[in-house]
């Protein structure tokens, strides 16, 4: 078993040993400097590396569509898992949390208020997990060509923006069919599915960059995103839940800081017309697009020459 | 001893001249071309790290996985190869490099260092433009058609949305796959496969071009055709680096030929004297 400093001072310390000098780096260094040469592995300047990114986005959407349309190509049902996997869920969360464990009283419309929780969040949680595995579950492909690496988990965020687009027509059936109206607000339906995508890009981009070397984190995941899941509201009111346990207000308020909170409240004002989030989760919402999307990115931007060496 | 080398090494920089190590079997004589460098290697060291390769030793259960976590032990499923142990060389314009040596000697690790896909453990790779590697496959789908891959594979090679129109044509030609374009990949023969991969890959332009095992494809007929791309698109490349099995290949196209052995350069020098001495090795 090799270790890396040791195989490289034994491999010095070899090449000594035979009479092979060490030589300095400084001629051939030089020598590459003075024709102009570029190093082959060199980290682009953040504006020029928004710039090749630009560059990729055909390949950015195609990736995304056949990954999309390679997803289900063996199974019999298709493309229609896409609107039967988002429903399937509901489903089972309706049985568990609507009538067994009777949080139905939380909201006037809670089928409304379920769904638009389950389709929202899982938008958020699927983007997260494929992200972290966006890296590390495509080292042939970094290892064969060039490209800015945050195509990668930029693709897959938008692939499951893709499936997203399904599930809220679906969603929004559904809505309309417990009794909602379609309003003017409907308006703001893209505004929030933006910020939602910005924060996903931004988060998978973290991930992306600490699932690229900590293996463990794809095993640990499910049960960060799990957990994230019961924090958030999905199938109970947060309000409602911290009052009867007598928690105060601000504690309510804490939990709808938490931005897959924010984004499930946001839609859910537009699309339940007796639901009344807190005033200011729209700033919540904006906040965290942006700061997720800026730091995500400059975080994986920083680590961009050392993805691929596994 | 080593002031006095580096001082030789840097007058020979001077004379713009490969800083060649003394005592090295490596023939200076050769005629090198003496053009501008365009890839220079300078005491590259890559080091893999490799998963799930468990010894012997250790049985692979839980109870072992905490105690080496209490005694503060890496993980035995995590192995480091070595596989470039300090090679250095420059390349020059009108360069056709090949690169010979037994499986596991480093050389297609050494062409994606060259490429900058590997990051150096040590050392560094300088290059004049973007040296590409030729092979697209890791971007292509399975499941998907060959419509669908033919594009794909395009946009993953940066090509524009125009440039992809303007080159399907001539890709499905050339793979000579005719209405299997419209299949899944995974219903083609491992030929027409092959072929496919080829003709997309080679649709671009490159300034270095990296080339490895892709003339062993394929029927008699598309052998033939693939070397005239091949040969095409040398013209058009500043340099060309190309790993084969098939030495014949090498000593028809290179000017140069490197062989590398467990990672280092045993050998560097004009085509007949190394194949010669790899023959006999």
């Amino acid at each position: 078993m090799s270790q890396p400093e040791s195989a490289v001072a034994d491999a010095r310390a070899g090449g000594r040993k035979d009479g092979t000098p060490s030589r300095g780096k400084e001629p051939l260094a030089e020598l590459a400097s003075r024709y102009g040469l570029r190093r082959a592995i060199a980290r682009p300047s953040l504006p020029a590396y928004v710039r090749q990114l630009w560059e990729r986005r055909h390949f950015v959407l195609t990736y995304a569509t056949s990954r999309n349309v390679s997803r289900y190509s063996s199974s019999m049902l298709g493309q229609l898992w896409q609107v039967l996997t988002p429903l399937l869920n509901a489903g089972v969360y309706y049985l568990m949390f609507g009538l067994i464990l009777g949080a139905r009283n939380d909201s006037d419309n809670y089928v409304a208020f379920l769904l638009t929780g389950v389709f929202i969040f899982s938008f958020t949680q699927r983007s997260v997990s494929s992200g972290a595995k966006s890296i590390s579950g495509n080292l042939s492909l970094i290892r064969a060509l060039h490209f800015p690496r945050a195509a990668l988990p930029l693709a897959y965020t938008i692939q499951e923006l893709q499936q997203l687009a399904v599930s809220m027509v679906v969603l929004l059936v559904l809505v309309l069919l417990t009794g909602e109206p379609i309003t003017l607000l409907w308006l703001f339906i893209p505004v929030v599915l933006l910020l939602q995508t910005m924060f996903n890009i931004g988060a998978s981009l973290v991930l992306a960059r600490i699932g690229s070397t900590a293996r463990d984190m794809n095993q640990l995941l499910p049960f960060i995103t799990r957990t994230w899941l019961y924090a958030s509201g999905v199938f109970y009111a947060i309000d409602v839940k911290v009052e009867h346990a007598g928690g105060p207000p601000w504690l309510a308020d804490i939990l709808y800081l938490n931005p897959a909170a924010s984004y499930i409240e946001f839609m859910r004002d537009i699309l339940i017309s007796s639901h009344t989030p807190r005033d200011w989760v729209w700033g919540s919402c904006v906040f965290w697009a942006v700061f997720a999307l800026l730091v995500g990115f400059w975080y994986f931007w920083r680590a961009e020459e050392r993805y691929g060496r596994g | 001893m080593a002031e006095l080398t580096k001082e030789l090494s840097q007058v020979k920089a001077e004379d713009n001249n490969v800083p060649k190590q003394d005592g090295k079997a490596r023939p200076t004589a050769e005629p090198l071309p003496t053009g501008t460098p365009t890839v220079i290697v300078d005491d590259l060291h890559i080091v893999y790290r490799v998963y799930g390769a468990s010894s012997d030793a250790e049985k692979g259960n839980a109870a072992n996985a905490l105690m080496r976590l209490l005694r503060r032990q890496g993980r035995p499923q995590m192995r480091e190869v070595h596989a470039i142990k300090g090679v250095s060389f420059v390349a020059y314009h009108g360069d056709a490099i090949g690169i010979v040596g037994r499986n596991g000697s480093g050389k297609s690790t050494m062409l994606r260092a060259i490429a900058g896909l590997l990051p150096a453990h040590q050392g560094s790779v300088y290059t004049d433009g973007q040296p590409s590697l030729l092979g697209v496959n890791a971007a292509l789908m399975r499941e998907l058609t060959g419509e669908r891959n033919i594009v794909l594979g395009c946009y993953a090679m940066g090509m524009t949305p125009r440039q992809v129109r303007a080159k399907y044509d001539e890709i499905v030609d050339f793979s000579g796959i005719g209405e299997f374009v419209q299949f899944p990949m995974s219903t083609y023969s491992s030929g027409m496969g092959a072929r496919l991969r080829f003709a997309i890959a080679s649709a671009k332009a490159h300034d270095v071009l990296l080339i490895d095992e892709a003339l062993a494809t394929g029927d008699r007929e598309f052998k033939r055709k693939s070397q005239q791309r091949i040969q095409a698109m040398r013209a058009e490349a500043g340099t060309v680096f190309l790993v084969a099995h098939n030495l014949d290949v090498i000593e028809e196209t290179c000017n140069r030929v490197i062989w590398l052995h467990k990672g280092k350069i045993k050998m560097d020098g004009d085509p007949q004297t190394v194949l010669a001495a790899y023959n006999r090795a």
